[in-house]
């Protein structure tokens, strides 16, 4: 049986959400992530892109099961590290979308909506460490790698989701 | 010589990035900086040579919480070049899609970045476990501002419907009513948010004010006015620059503007309401009414209500367009570009956004000035922190530091916007 949303409705299986901007060079690694993916999934996966704003990312998953983030981090890591957790089983790290100029970041929306018991089942982070964040469009070449590296995470990660989701059908 | 220290190096729940600074010293206050370093942004340079028609889908680029407000200025400026002027159903839209933005930037500030403030908490997350149903009906309000823009303006971030002369594409009278219902659930729950909002603890601070909005014959202003003051001001936006200028300031990478000839000035829902209370529509006056906010309204920390009241607004204008709505039989005028200088004002949920272009007879823009209003508040918001402070010496520095935050979040300003242009000044030895 697929999960019921707060109002009793039917959780669709998957939401992709490629975030950044792509005018600041590898800030823009989340929707280049999600864009590529949109041309390798089937049509029905629902994949979007947006800027981090946190209040609508809440309300844009509280319809599904499953929802993969992907957006560029600075932690102080080396350039191009991959850092994936599992937001339903540990709190976002602080400082780790510090990059956010938002007032209200995707951070935020992770922590505000696990408060209201609104997280999907199961909530994966991709953080790509980012090298340059000045203007420009494109990935420095150690950021480019880990995209490459991301994407076929993120596609492992969907089989294990769809057959999951499979069994508990 | 004692002296003490106010400090907050990033603010948090603004958009974009900032600091505040207050020295006091022997018990008076000697220094007040809202200190602003987001990277300046150029884009009246970058604007130049672009084609007239693009304006608006560049412009909006300046801000994604409120990039309806700059589509509609730099639009309003192009057809003032062009000699046009839009009337009837194209119009309503514009309102309406305005109205969208109003009502997701006012429910963001209202439950996420200002509620906070009052009840207590450091931030959202904390809140939301204790007022778990506030914060819900926060962000169903949001969302519901989100799908009006997200609609009309053709999607969520950057929207790019809007065009100089109309839209590219109208909806149909089917599309809009299946928005009737949630925008109905929405003006309630903004009379909620009128009623819960008024219960909170004001300090006890007021200024005299000069209040700056547009004020319309017949409608509480979105897109068109004069713009009027509660000291007489009275001018055409034509006349803008001839009243009030812009100043660089060293702690500030966003300009100051002043009045010329009495300086600092209050734009946005405070200014709004107190120079429009008349043009209110009736549930939104009502609501106003029946938490007894009067016609005029000048403790900034109470702008949280007037906010409230201008959701309602919001709402209740949507809901008015959306019932009377008849599609044109054309999303746009054809304009052809002339020679000329246009000029848009506008009500962005913050305050007046002015701009103004030159165009040649190809509509290539050869001069563009954009004037936010997080830099037209700016000023106020210094002289805000430096009588509150001056008011309330015996204060801890924590609660002081607090309420000084809270007293710029009053404002909501948009330090992103308000950087969008700076005077380079290089120095050489």
């Amino acid at each position: 049986m697929p999960a019921k949303t707060a109002t009793g409705q039917d959780r669709s299986r998957l939401l992709i959400i490629g975030i950044g901007n792509e005018f600041r060079s590898d800030d823009g690694v989340g929707l280049r992530i999600a864009r590529e993916l949109t041309a390798l999934l089937p049509p029905e996966t629902k994949i979007i892109q947006g800027s981090g704003e946190g209040a609508s990312l809440i309300e844009s998953w509280n319809a599904f099961e499953s929802v993969i983030i992907i957006d560029a981090v600075k932690s102080g890591a080396l350039p191009g590290r991959i850092h994936r957790f599992d937001a339903v089983a540990s709190t976002v790290p602080v400082g780790f979308f510090n990059y956010s100029s938002h007032a209200f970041s995707v951070a935020e929306a992770i922590e505000v909506s696990r408060a209201l018991g609104s997280l999907p089942s199961s909530l994966l982070i991709y953080g790509i460490e980012g090298k340059s964040f000045s203007n420009g469009t494109e990935l420095t070449p150690e950021v480019l790698r880990s995209a490459v590296e991301v994407k076929n995470l993120i596609l492992e990660d969907i089989k294990t989701i769809t057959m999951k989701s499979a069994v508990t059908k | 010589m004692r002296s003490r220290t106010i400090k907050v190096d990033m603010l948090a729940r603004v958009e974009g990035e900032g600091g505040l600074f207050v020295k006091i010293k022997n018990r008076s206050v000697v220094d007040v900086k809202l200190r602003i370093f987001e990277p300046p942004r150029f884009f009246e340079a970058f604007l130049r040579d672009r084609d007239f028609q693009e304006a608006p889908d560049i412009t909006a680029r300046i801000c994604g919480i409120c990039p309806i407000a700059y589509q509609m200025s730099s639009i309003h400026a192009m057809e003032s070049a062009c000699g046009v002027k839009i009337e009837g159903t194209l119009r309503e839209l514009r309102r309406l899609l305005y109205c969208g933005e109003w009502i997701e930037s006012h429910a963001l500030h209202i439950y996420l970045l200002h509620a906070p403030d009052f009840l207590g908490y450091e931030d959202a997350i904390r809140m939301a476990k204790d007022y778990p149903d506030a914060v819900k009906q926060g962000l169903k309000l949001k969302k519901i501002g989100n799908d009006l823009v997200t609609f009309l303006g053709g999607r969520e971030i950057h929207p790019i419907n809007a065009r100089v002369g109309g839209f590219y594409k109208a909806p149909t009278r089917k599309e809009l009513m299946a928005l009737v219902e949630p925008l109905k659930w929405a003006q309630e729950a903004a009379v909620e948010t009128v009623k819960l909002v008024a219960t909170f603890n004001f300090p006890d601070f007021e200024q005299d004010y000069e209040f700056v909005a547009l004020r319309h014959p017949d409608e509480y202003p979105l897109c068109e006015g004069r713009l009027v003051s509660n000291r007489g001001l009275d001018i055409d936006i034509v006349d803008y620059e001839k009243h009030f200028e812009e100043q660089h300031i060293e702690h500030s990478t966003s300009l100051h503007s002043v009045h010329i000839g009495s300086g600092a000035y209050h734009v946005g829902p405070l200014a709004r309401y107190n120079l429009n209370y008349d043009r209110l529509t009736p549930a939104a006056r009502r609501a106003a009414e029946t938490v007894k906010l009067g016609e005029v309204c000048k403790n900034p920390f109470k702008s949280i209500i007037v906010r409230s009241v201008e959701t309602v607004f919001a709402c209740e204008e949507a809901l008015r367009i959306i019932n009377q709505y008849e599609p044109p039989e054309k999303s746009y005028i054809d304009i052809t570009p002339r020679a000329g200088v246009g000029y848009g004002c506008t009500e962005a949920p913050r305050g007046i956004l002015y701009h103004r272009y030159r165009i040649d007879d190809s509509g290539n823009i050869k001069e563009a000035k954009i004037v936010p209003p997080t830099s037209q508040n700016q000023k106020i918001i210094e002289s805000d922190l430096y009588q509150f402070v001056k008011n309330n010496m015996a204060l801890s520095n924590d609660k002081l530091t607090w309420l000084c935050e809270q007293a710029v979040r009053n404002y909501d300003p948009c330090i992103s916007c308000s950087c969008h242009f700076l005077k380079l000044h290089i120095e050489q030895e």
